[in-house]
């Protein structure tokens, strides 16, 4: 056998560096594609949030008669968002999107977390099961809900409250918050709590002294993703209310026989919550899929 | 300060029994030490004394009331945990004062007890860092500060040392028995390193599949093994067992162990021409190199070179046999050896059960 060896080293080339160039360069070349990817995927996004954001800020005539498009509004002004902000039906649209959200922060919060824990910290027969049947919930159209709870809120006095919104914002947010909170209660480790239980705490105790402390952060994330899915969600909103849009419900009911510079508002004010929630929600969320982050 | 008696638990997870009816009295003051192989249910039991885990029958008795069902905050109990569970948001003071807050104690208690833990445990100059600014050895510090703070009746830890590296490991295991024999409370210490169990324990309750199969004092523990399993565990290297048959020679009793003879007590009579195991450790082995004075001729297979002294892998005919000599002792592989057994340490085992056989 080692005389085997000693022939295939003879055979072997006999400068280490060399096998070890071309490795080096398809890494290199993996690497480059990967930024191209990424730089062509982020242009994809940016240009038309960029587009709005002029628009958004230039004035009302800039908008509708000038060819082509300015990059930088020209002059820089808030006429066209002050006109949306107060074309009628606006702002009130603006207040109940900000009730509804709270609303299902608060509800999904309240009801996500506690079901997190279980998963995170409880060993009961039919777990998994339970994991998937949360995820199926998401598995049915919200078109093919929206109908049957019309007719259900219809007869509980609930159709067209925000609160009826709410809570189908808070079903629909559900699913996430439970899982998301579920890993980050995995993080707490167990042994922190029963350190905290032989210390003196009871079991409500330990949570509020021990875990919750360790969590509000990821608990905060998860919260501000359900705000942020109920200050986006229309379809649920348009159907269950009448009088009580809140704002993309109001902003698809009026598309069609609003102005440019209205639907250009529109899109801004509705993005920006979203990307606000990005800016702060990313190191958590990198933090909890596996990365660390300093 | 309290007695703990243990009476029948038995723990079920899923269809296994991780602790099967195990009963167990610990003095008060007394330093026990829970050892065995990992999944032998030690730590189970030991949660299962914490109010960690509830036992599926039998009674938990600490200072001689019922507290079976009660959680670990009314069992006047610390514990030290083997990732050290200290509280990564809290100061290491807001660690250590922490038992204290929740009993309600004011503040210039909570201060006073907590630098005396600290300082007992020399970490009273970090009392303001946070642990993510402590070294492990440290972390694990201030988790026996906290623990002791509380001055609990009785102090349990689960495998406290096996985060440390050996020498780290060493130093804390002098200075925790150290600690422990001056605060007087009631330890139980689960450990799965026979070395720390020896050397900290007062007695060692060893454990094998849920169940306990010898409680003794440490040396007893080591010279007298109650079965095969706590001598091949306990010891480094575990003891040797031989196979041998009990037989009669001029009115003597004798065993046979690979054509070889040597003196067996009288009182194994009874078991003539019966299989018998005989348990010696490597230590009350002598060994020459010659064969005058008579000794039994075994063959040298390995010879590990262990720094105070060799160990000698030898086969004694069909068996292999651990044998401790000095470290200059010439020898090597292959190399014919003479050993003679301490007669008077030898152990007589039954070959079916492994069981120790009374021969007194």
């Amino acid at each position: 056998m080692s005389v085997v060896e000693k022939i295939e080293e003879k055979d072997a080339p006999p400068s280490p560096s060399k096998p070890a160039q071309p490795a080096l360069n398809s890494r290199k070349l993996m690497r480059f594609g990967l930024y191209v990817l990424a730089v062509t995927l982020s242009i994809w996004i940016i240009i038309p949030l960029y587009l709005i954001t002029v628009s958004t800020f230039s004035t009302r005539n800039a908008i509708t008669t000038k060819w082509p498009k300015d990059l930088f509004p020209n002059p820089v002004s808030t006429e066209t968002l002050e006109f949306f902000l107060n074309a009628q039906g606006v702002m009130p649209s603006v207040v109940n999107s900000l009730i509804v959200g709270l609303i299902t922060l608060v509800l999904s919060l309240l009801i996500g977390a506690p079901a997190g824990y279980a998963i995170a910290r409880f060993i009961f027969p039919g777990r998994d099961t339970y994991k998937i049947l949360i995820l199926t919930t998401r598995a049915f159209p919200i078109v093919i809900l929206s109908i049957p709870l019309a007719v259900t809120f219809l007869n509980f006095g609930l159709y067209d409250t925000l609160f009826a919104v709410a809570i189908v914002h808070t079903a629909l947010a559900l699913p996430q918050t439970i899982l998301v909170t579920s890993s980050i209660f995995v993080g707490v480790p167990v042994e922190l709590e029963e350190a905290a239980l032989t210390l003196g705490c009871h079991r409500m105790q330990a949570f509020t002294k021990i875990v919750l402390p360790m969590a509000l952060p990821g608990l905060a994330a998860a919260s501000i993703f359900a705000f942020v899915l109920s200050w986006n969600e229309v379809f649920a909103a348009t159907i269950l209310t009448v009088q009580n849009r809140t704002l993309p419900a109001q902003v698809l009911s009026s598309l069609n026989s609003s102005t440019l510079p209205l639907k250009y508002a529109g899109g801004f004010i509705l993005i920006v919550p979203s990307l606000l929630f990005i800016l702060i929600i990313r190191r958590y969320l990198l933090g909890m899929w596996g990365r660390v982050i300093k | 300060m309290a007695e703990i008696r243990l009476e029948d638990i038995f723990k079920l997870f899923g269809k296994v029994a991780a602790v099967n009816k195990v009963s167990l009295t610990i003095h008060d003051g007394e330093f026990m030490v829970l050892l065995g192989p990992s999944g032998c249910g030690k730590t189970t039991l030991l949660r299962c004394l914490a109010g960690l885990e509830l036992p599926d029958g039998g009674n938990v008795f600490i200072g001689n009331q019922d507290v079976t069902e009660f959680s670990p905050r009314k069992r006047n109990i610390a514990m030290v945990f083997q990732n050290y569970a200290v509280f990564p948001h809290m100061s290491v003071f807001d660690n250590i004062g922490f038992g204290l807050k929740m009993k309600k104690l004011n503040k210039s208690e909570i201060q006073e007890n907590v630098m005396r833990s600290a300082k007992l445990l020399e970490v009273d100059k970090y009392l303001e860092r946070y642990p993510a600014q402590l070294s492990g050895g440290q972390r694990q510090r201030v988790a026996v500060a906290r623990a002791i703070a509380m001055n609990p009746a009785v102090l349990l830890m689960d495998e406290p040392l096996s985060n440390l590296d050996a020498l780290l490991r060493m130093q804390m295991r002098a200075e925790l028995k150290r600690l422990l024999q001056d605060i007087g409370a009631t330890t139980v210490y689960v450990t799965h390193d026979q070395v720390e169990a020896l050397g900290m324990g007062d007695r060692i309750a060893v454990m094998k599949s849920g169940e306990i199969a010898q409680v003794d004092v440490p040396m007893k523990v080591y010279t007298d093994p109650a079965n095969t399993f706590v001598g091949g565990f306990i010891g480094s290297p575990p003891m040797n067992f031989l196979n041998g048959k009990i037989e009669r020679e001029n009115g003597a009793m004798v065993v046979d162990i690979e054509g070889q003879r040597l003196p067996a007590p009288a009182n194994l009579a009874s078991m003539v021409g019966q299989k018998v195991m005989v348990g010696l450790r490597a230590e009350n082995i002598q060994a020459t190199d010659s064969s005058a004075p008579p000794g039994i001729p075994t063959k040298v297979l390995v010879v590990e070179p262990l720094g105070s002294h060799l160990l000698l892998t030898t086969q004694l005919g069909n068996q292999s046999l651990k044998v401790v000599t000095p470290a200059d002792f010439p020898t090597g592989p292959n190399q014919s050896l003479w050993i003679r057994p301490d007669l008077n340490k030898l152990r007589w085992l039954d070959a079916e059960s492994g069981a120790l056989l009374n021969v007194n």
